[in-house]
C-alpha cells in the first residue's frame, strides 16, 4: 500500500462525516436537489463526491462492489485504509460504486426482502455532470415536480415499480451530489 | 493447537511481533521509554478511538461467535524520512496509540537496532517477568485431588 | 400511545443536583477514584463489561461509580457509551486453548492434564465476615506470594480433547462462517448457535443463572458436569487490512467453561456426550457456568431431545428476556408520566361501571 492511499481522509472525522452526512440525507430526503461535499481528496476516477460518500457511509460492515470502472488499485487502497470495507460481489453488496454502463444490469444488485426492505443495496452512479436535467422526477419529498440529471429513464421507473422493496442511487459529478431513493417517480423530461 | 495466525505464514514476522508487544504495553511504560530525539511525523489517521467486536468460537474450536466489543484505539502517521507507522492498541490511549505508531514507524528505518535496546528489549523482559510471576502464583495454587474409597465399596 | 410532556425542569435540574450530592455521601469520607474500583471492585467491574458487552475496565469503573454501584444503571452507561464508538473491525476469534491461566479446574476429571489450579477463588472459603477488612487503615499484609514452580506461563490443552480421542463425546464442527451480530441485525428466531451464545453472554447474570437452575431442578433437565472450567488472559488479533495481515492489539481476561452432558444417544447417534459452552468477559465463572447450561438446554431441537415444555428449552422466552438493559428500559418506563393513557382508562371504567350499575338499578325495579 502506497502512501498515497493513506493520505486524502477528513482530516477531522467526526465533524467533517457528520456534515456529509447531513448532506447526503439531505439529497435523498428532496430528490432532484444538488448539494456540494467536500473534505476528501480520492485518488482519480474517484470524484471528490463520491470519495466523501464513501468515507461517510461505507465501513467494515458494509460490503462493497466496485464496478469495473472503479476498480483499481489505487481506489482499493485508499477505500480499505479508510474504511475497510469488504469488497464483494454485485449480490452480496450493501453499496455499489462505479459509473452507469458499468454498473448496468441492475438486477445484480439485492433490492431488500418484504421482512427487511431495507437489506437493498445503494448505488453510487459517477456521472460526467449533474448539470442539465433529463429526466421529471415526483414523489415524497418533492413538492410538485423537479428535474435530475439521469443516465437513463426507463431503468429509474422500473426500479420505482419494485417499491417498497428497489434500489436508491446516489449521483455524483465532482464536488456536486444528487440522490434518487426508489420512492421516486421518473418520467422522461 | 490451533494457531490464529495464517499457519501458511507460519510464527509472526518480526513486524508482528514488535507491534503485538507495543499495543501490550502499558501506556505510561511506554511513554517513558519514547526516545527524547524524537523525529517529526505527519498523522494520517487519527489517533482515534473506535471498537472492535472480539469473537470467539463455539467450544472453543468451532464456529466463531460476537463475544462483545472491546476498545481499541488506532493511529497511522508518517516520518518525514517517508516511513509509514501503524498501530492499534487496546483502550482509549490517544498517546499510547501515537508512541506505538512511532516506534513501529522508526523500527523500519535506520535507527532501528537503537530503538529495539531501548524500547523493545525493556518491555519484553517485562513482560515475560510479570507473565511468569503470574504463572508461578497460578502453580501456587495447583491441587490434587483425591477420591475416598467408602466402606460401602470395599 | 405517548403524549409528550413538558415542564418541571426545575425540579428535575434540582434532582440531579441532589442526585450528584448522595452519591459523593458524606463529605468527611474520602471520595472512590475510579483506579480503586477497576482494582477492588473488579468483580463488578467485570460484571458491567459482560452486561454492557464492551471491554474497557477504567470504563467500567467510571460508570459504576457515576451509577452509584447500581450495576444495570451502570451497564446502560456502557452500553450507551458503545454506541458512540465507530466500529474498526472485528476480532480473529480468540485462542482460549492458549490462554495463560490462572484458574483451571475440571470436575470430572481429577487428574487433568496440565493439572487443577484453584487461582483467586472463593471456593472452600468459609464465608464468614472477615472484620480485619472493617478496620480503618489497617496495615496491608504484604504476605509472601507462595511459590509454585512454574517455568513457564502455563498453556493447557482443553480437557474436552482427551474425551474427544475416544470418540466418548460430539465433536465441535469447525467452521469460519461469519458470525451473526444482534447489535447490528435485529436478532432472528430461530436463531443460531452462535447467535444464542452472544445474547447468553451479554445477558443478564441473574437471569442466566436463574434459567440455568431452573434446568438443574428438572425444567429441562440436561445433567451437566462442568468438564472445564478456565480463567485467564488470551490475546486479541485483529487482521489491518491496509497491511495485510493480523497483529495483537491487546489482551483480555475470559472465563469459559465447558460442560459435558448426559446425551443417550438416537436412532443415528451412538451414546456420546454432548456439550454446552460458555465464555465471558473478565473473572465472571458463574455467568459462564451458567451460560454453558443454557447454551446446551437450547440445543434440544438439534440433538433430537424432547421439548419438555420447559422455560429453559424456549428459545423465544430465553433470548427475548435476557437483556437486562431491554427489560429494564421497558420496565421503568412505566413509571414515567402515562397521564393520557391513563385518562383513557379511567373514562372506561367510569362508563362500565355507569353501564353495570344502570342495569342493576333496572333489575331492582323489575
Amino acid at each position: 500500500m502506497t502512501p498515497a492511499a493513506l493520505s486524502g481522509g477528513f482530516s477531522d472525522t467526526s465533524v467533517q462525516a457528520a456534515r456529509a452526512f447531513r448532506a447526503a440525507l439531505d439529497a435523498m430526503a428532496r430528490p432532484g436537489k444538488v448539494v456540494a461535499l467536500a473534505g476528501a481528496t480520492p485518488p482519480a476516477p474517484l470524484s471528490v463526491a463520491a470519495g466523501v460518500l464513501v468515507l461517510t457511509l461505507v465501513d467494515t460492515t458494509t460490503p462493497l462492489y466496485l464496478a469495473p470502472s472503479h476498480d483499481t488499485k489505487a481506489v482499493r487502497d485508499w477505500i480499505t485504509f479508510h474504511t475497510g470495507a469488504p469488497f464483494v460481489e454485485p449480490a452480496a453488496a450493501s453499496f455499489a460504486l462505479g459509473n452507469w454502463s458499468s454498473l448496468l444490469p441492475l438486477d445484480r444488485f439485492s433490492i431488500g426482502s418484504a421482512e427487511y426492505p431495507d437489506r437493498a443495496a445503494t448505488l453510487i452512479v459517477e456521472l460526467a455532470s449533474l448539470a442539465a436535467p433529463t429526466a421529471r422526477i415526483s414523489g415524497p419529498g418533492i413538492a410538485v415536480q423537479a428535474g435530475l440529471a439521469l443516465p437513463e429513464v426507463a431503468a429509474f421507473a422500473e426500479n420505482h415499480a419494485l417499491y417498497p422493496l428497489g434500489l436508491d442511487f446516489f449521483f455524483t459529478a465532482d464536488d456536486r451530489l444528487a440522490a434518487l431513493p426508489r420512492s421516486t417517480r421518473v418520467e422522461a423530461a | 493447537m490451533q494457531r490464529s495466525h495464517d499457519p501458511a505464514a507460519g510464527a509472526p514476522t518480526e513486524r508482528q511481533a514488535w507491534m503485538g508487544l507495543l499495543a501490550r504495553a502499558p501506556s505510561a511504560r511506554l511513554a517513558a521509554l519514547m526516545p527524547a530525539d524524537l523525529p517529526q511525523a505527519r498523522l494520517l489517521r487519527g489517533p482515534e478511538v473506535g471498537a472492535v467486536m472480539v469473537r470467539g468460537r463455539i467450544g472453543g474450536t468451532g464456529a466463531p461467535f460476537n463475544l462483545g466489543e472491546m476498545t481499541v484505539t488506532r493511529c497511522t502517521l508518517q516520518l518525514a524520512s517517508g516511513e509509514v507507522g501503524h498501530a492499534h492498541v487496546q483502550g482509549r490511549g490517544l498517546a499510547h496509540a501515537q508512541h506505538a505508531a512511532l516506534v513501529d514507524a522508526l523500527l523500519q528505518g535506520p535507527r532501528a537496532e537503537a530503538i529495539r535496546s531501548a524500547v523493545l528489549a525493556p518491555l519484553a523482559a517485562e513482560e515475560a517477568a510479570q507473565r511468569l510471576a503470574r504463572a508461578d502464583r497460578a502453580a501456587a495454587t495447583k491441587v490434587e485431588f483425591f477420591t475416598l474409597v467408602r466402606g460401602e465399596d470395599q | 400511545m405517548y403524549v409528550a410532556v413538558k415542564g418541571g425542569e426545575r425540579a428535575i435540574d434540582a434532582a440531579h443536583a441532589w442526585l450528584a450530592e448522595e452519591r459523593r455521601g458524606d463529605q468527611a469520607v474520602p471520595e472512590l477514584s475510579v483506579p480503586q474500583i477497576r482494582e477492588q471492585l473488579k468483580l463488578a467491574v467485570n460484571r458491567v463489561m459482560a452486561e454492557g458487552s464492551l471491554y474497557d475496565p477504567d470504563l467500567a469503573a467510571l460508570a459504576i461509580k457515576q451509577a452509584r454501584g447500581d450495576l444495570i444503571e451502570a451497564v446502560f452507561l456502557i452500553r450507551a457509551y458503545r454506541t458512540t464508538l465507530p466500529r474498526l473491525g472485528g476480532s480473529v476469534p480468540v485462542d482460549t486453548g492458549a490462554m495463560a491461566c490462572i484458574r483451571r479446574i475440571s470436575a470430572t476429571f481429577k487428574d487433568a492434564p496440565g493439572g487443577q489450579v484453584l487461582g483467586p477463588t472463593f471456593d472452600y472459603t468459609h464465608r464468614l465476615l472477615d472484620f480485619a477488612l472493617l478496620a480503618e487503615a489497617a496495615p496491608a499484609t504484604p504476605s509472601a506470594p507462595a511459590e509454585g514452580s512454574a517455568t513457564a506461563p502455563a498453556v493447557v490443552p482443553h480437557i474436552t480433547e482427551f474425551l474427544n480421542r475416544d470418540g466418548l463425546i460430539e465433536t465441535q464442527p469447525v467452521s469460519d462462517a461469519p458470525a451473526p451480530d444482534l447489535t447490528r441485525t435485529p436478532m432472528e428466531l430461530p436463531a443460531s448457535r452462535a447467535l444464542r451464545l452472544q445474547a447468553l453472554t451479554r445477558g443478564d447474570e441473574g437471569f442466566v443463572l436463574g434459567m440455568a437452575y431452573s434446568t438443574q431442578r428438572g425444567y429441562g433437565r440436561t445433567h451437566a458436569f462442568v468438564g472445564e472450567l478456565r480463567i485467564g488472559m488470551v490475546a486479541v488479533e485483529l487482521a489491518i487490512p491496509e497491511l495485510g495481515f493480523a497483529v495483537e492489539i491487546g489482551e483480555i481476561e475470559l472465563s469459559e467453561c465447558e460442560t459435558v452432558n448426559q446425551f443417550t444417544g438416537s436412532k443415528t447417534e451412538p451414546a456420546q456426550f454432548t456439550r454446552g459452552y460458555g465464555l465471558v468477559f473478565g473473572q465472571s465463572e458463574r455467568k459462564a457456568i451458567s451460560m454453558s447450561l443454557m447454551d446446551r438446554a437450547l440445543r434440544w431441537r438439534e440433538l433430537g431431545e424432547d421439548d419438555s415444555g420447559a422455560p429453559a428449552q424456549n428459545e423465544e422466552f430465553v433470548l427475548m428476556h435476557a437483556d437486562n438493559i431491554q427489560a429494564t428500559g421497558f420496565l421503568e418506563h412505566i413509571k414515567l408520566p402515562h397521564y393520557v393513557d391513563f385518562q383513557s382508562e379511567l373514562e372506561l371504567v367510569r362508563r362500565l361501571r355507569r353501564a353495570a350499575l344502570a342495569g342493576a338499578g333496572g333489575q331492582d325495579h323489575a
